[in-house]
């Protein structure tokens, strides 16, 4: 089943106030999430990602193409009674404590007294913020605005939730959290789509990706076919090296760093870690660690930014 | 049902807003403090101290209800999307009619509680010089408050689409405008030809007429205002309302919330 899914979903601006131009902030954004996945879109500031989850919230209306979310059009009550939207940078109702902010919201969903009390303190605890759950929210952290964020988000239990950078004010810990409430997510069945700069995060994280950037669909696809998963490099980690076995490992490694006592060096290929071993054994140096080099989300992310704007340059 | 519930708890939340809001406990305080001023300034006016007292309570209730309905009024959206808060409200299952009419009624609800509690500071003062309860003061208190919830719908449309700079300027001139609709309908007499006579008689029809709602010089003179008068001016109220809160949404469901 298809929980989201874009057709062209185009945004422009225009700009000026006597000489008008047009500025495209999303470009014909066509993809589809499947149920029960986490999905992640990622991309540069001003790639069109908040644009695209606005759009999405319909908080902006797209200038062509469309979009359905389970099922239904943009808008439509019955679908936003089962989705949940944490907003980027979110900010509510600073004369509220967090609870009442939930008991509000859970009144727009429909729930009856009980059942808005009793979401509300589960949330709160959900999010580790049932101490702080009657303090007006204009004394919240940045990080604690977050997660009551997240909470509002899942006042009623969604199907699928969308969330604008949910890791941004949030500290590791706040962070490791949030992994986990991710996760759980899943495992509940939950369909998460969710926009982020914070790329270990994503990867750790999603089923699928979609990099985005000036305002188009750069690459996108589950993160094994996306990612080179051949190893690139073998880094060795060795301490307590003298010169002579410096010297000879440097002739080998393809490169090679000091750090105080601990020296890391790259490996071409699979001879050239021999020949390492081999320096290692006969110096009786001490090796720490032997790590494969694959290629990580964020080194793919630099490589088609910076490959489609320099595309772009190229046309002008 | 579950729409007018949730209209309800929106109106809710917009009076727990204005409520928690320290500005409306000064407006109410200083509005509070003229009416007692009434009692001073009685006390110097020999034979004219209850004359005084209600003139100048009805023209605080006016006057306060005014500044309360324009400063919060012209906030009720534009602040909403400065501040950020509608991003999380407008994907909740509500649309953005129920949106504005929660708003909207919040508004008129906190209103009427401050009518409520100005016209009984001026009735407690009026007891305490040892007059009997007159309810025909209630007709123009009445009628102010029909005023009032007018003008916070004009005050919700500028809200709509301008900030709240501008939407406060905008309402300030409909409300003074308001009260000079009559002259702008004789504006014809006073000057002949051109444009200028057919653009102040579209404005006649447009603005609202103010004026017509102020029956507190017939009140405190003691003259009989009929009843048929506050329930055409009431259904005149209402019509207007409703024209002007179908604008405020016509606009508002076209609006790029950025």
């Amino acid at each position: 089943m298809i929980a989201l899914e874009t057709e062209k979903l185009t945004k422009d601006y225009v700009t000026g106030t006597f000489f008008k131009k047009r500025q495209t902030a999303l470009d014909e954004l066509s993809l589809k999430v499947e149920e029960g996945e986490i999905f992640g879109l990622i991309g540069p500031n001003g790639a069109g990602k908040t644009t695209t989850l606005k759009l999405l919230m319909g908080l902006i209306f797209p200038t062509s193409g469309s979009a359905k979310i389970l099922g239904k059009p943009i808008g439509d009550q019955s679908m936003k009674g089962r989705i949940g939207y944490l907003p980027e940078h979110p900010y509510f109702y600073d004369y509220l404590t967090g609870r009442e902010l939930l008991v509000y919201y859970g009144q727009l969903f429909g729930l009856n007294r009980v059942e808005r009390a009793t979401c509300a303190d589960a949330l709160l605890a959900q999010v580790g913020m049932a101490a702080v759950g009657d303090m007006p929210l204009h004394k919240y952290s940045k990080g604690m605005t977050q997660r009551i964020g997240i909470a509002q988000a899942l006042i009623n239990s969604p199907d699928l939730v969308f969330f604008d950078e949910p890791m941004s004010g949030l500290d590791p810990i706040g962070r490791r959290e949030m992994t986990l409430l991710i996760q759980g997510l899943r495992d509940q069945g939950v369909t998460v789509f969710f926009s982020s700069h914070i790329l270990p995060d994503v990867e750790l994280l999603c089923d699928r990706v979609a990099i985005l950037n000036q305002g188009k669909v750069v690459k996108s696809g589950r993160l094994r076919e996306i990612l080179d998963v051949s190893i690139h490099a073998i880094e060795v980690v060795v301490e307590d090296i003298d010169d002579a076995a410096e010297s000879q490992l440097m002739a080998v490694a393809t490169s090679m760093r000091r750090t105080g006592s601990r020296c890391r060096l790259e490996c071409a290929d699979a001879r050239k870690f021999d020949e390492v071993l081999q320096i290692i054994h006969s110096h009786r140096i001490r090796l720490i660690s032997v790590l494969p080099v694959k290629q990580t989300l964020e080194d793919h992310f630099v490589q088609e930014v910076v490959g489609s704007e320099s595309m772009q340059h190229e046309k002008f | 049902m579950r729409s007018f519930n949730q209209i309800c708890a929106i109106a809710l939340n917009t009076y727990r807003e204005t409520v928690r809001d320290k500005v409306l406990y000064n407006l109410v305080f200083f509005a509070l403090l003229m009416i007692s001023s009434a009692y001073v300034l009685g006390k110097i006016s020999v034979y004219q101290e209850i004359k005084i007292i209600k003139d100048l309570g009805l023209a605080s209730i006016s006057i306060f209800g005014m500044v309360i309905a324009i400063f919060i009024g012209i906030g009720l959206v534009s602040k909403e999307i400065d501040k950020r808060t509608l991003y999380s409200l407008l994907p909740k299952p509500i649309s953005r009619t129920q949106f504005l009419l929660g708003k909207y009624f919040g508004l008129c609800l906190t209103l009427a509680v401050n009518v409520t509690v100005m016209t009984l500071g001026v009735y407690l003062l009026l007891f305490l010089m040892g007059e009997s309860f007159e309810p025909s003061l209630l007709k123009a208190v009445f009628l102010i408050y029909v005023k009032l919830v007018v003008l916070i719908a004009v005050a919700l449309l500028f809200s709509s689409f301008t900030s709240s700079l501008l939407a406060g300027l905008f309402t300030l001139f409909v409300y003074v405008a308001g009260f000079f609709s009559k002259d702008l309908k004789n504006f014809e007499s006073v000057v002949e030809g051109g444009i200028l006579p057919h653009l102040t008689e579209v404005l006649y029809y447009v603005l609202p007429n103010f004026e017509n709602f102020d029956i507190k010089a017939l009140v405190v003179a003691g003259q009989p205002v009929p009843i048929t008068q506050i329930a055409w001016m009431s259904l005149y109220a209402m019509v207007y309302i409703m024209l002007l809160l179908i604008a405020t949404t016509w606009i508002f469901e076209k609006r790029d919330l950025e």
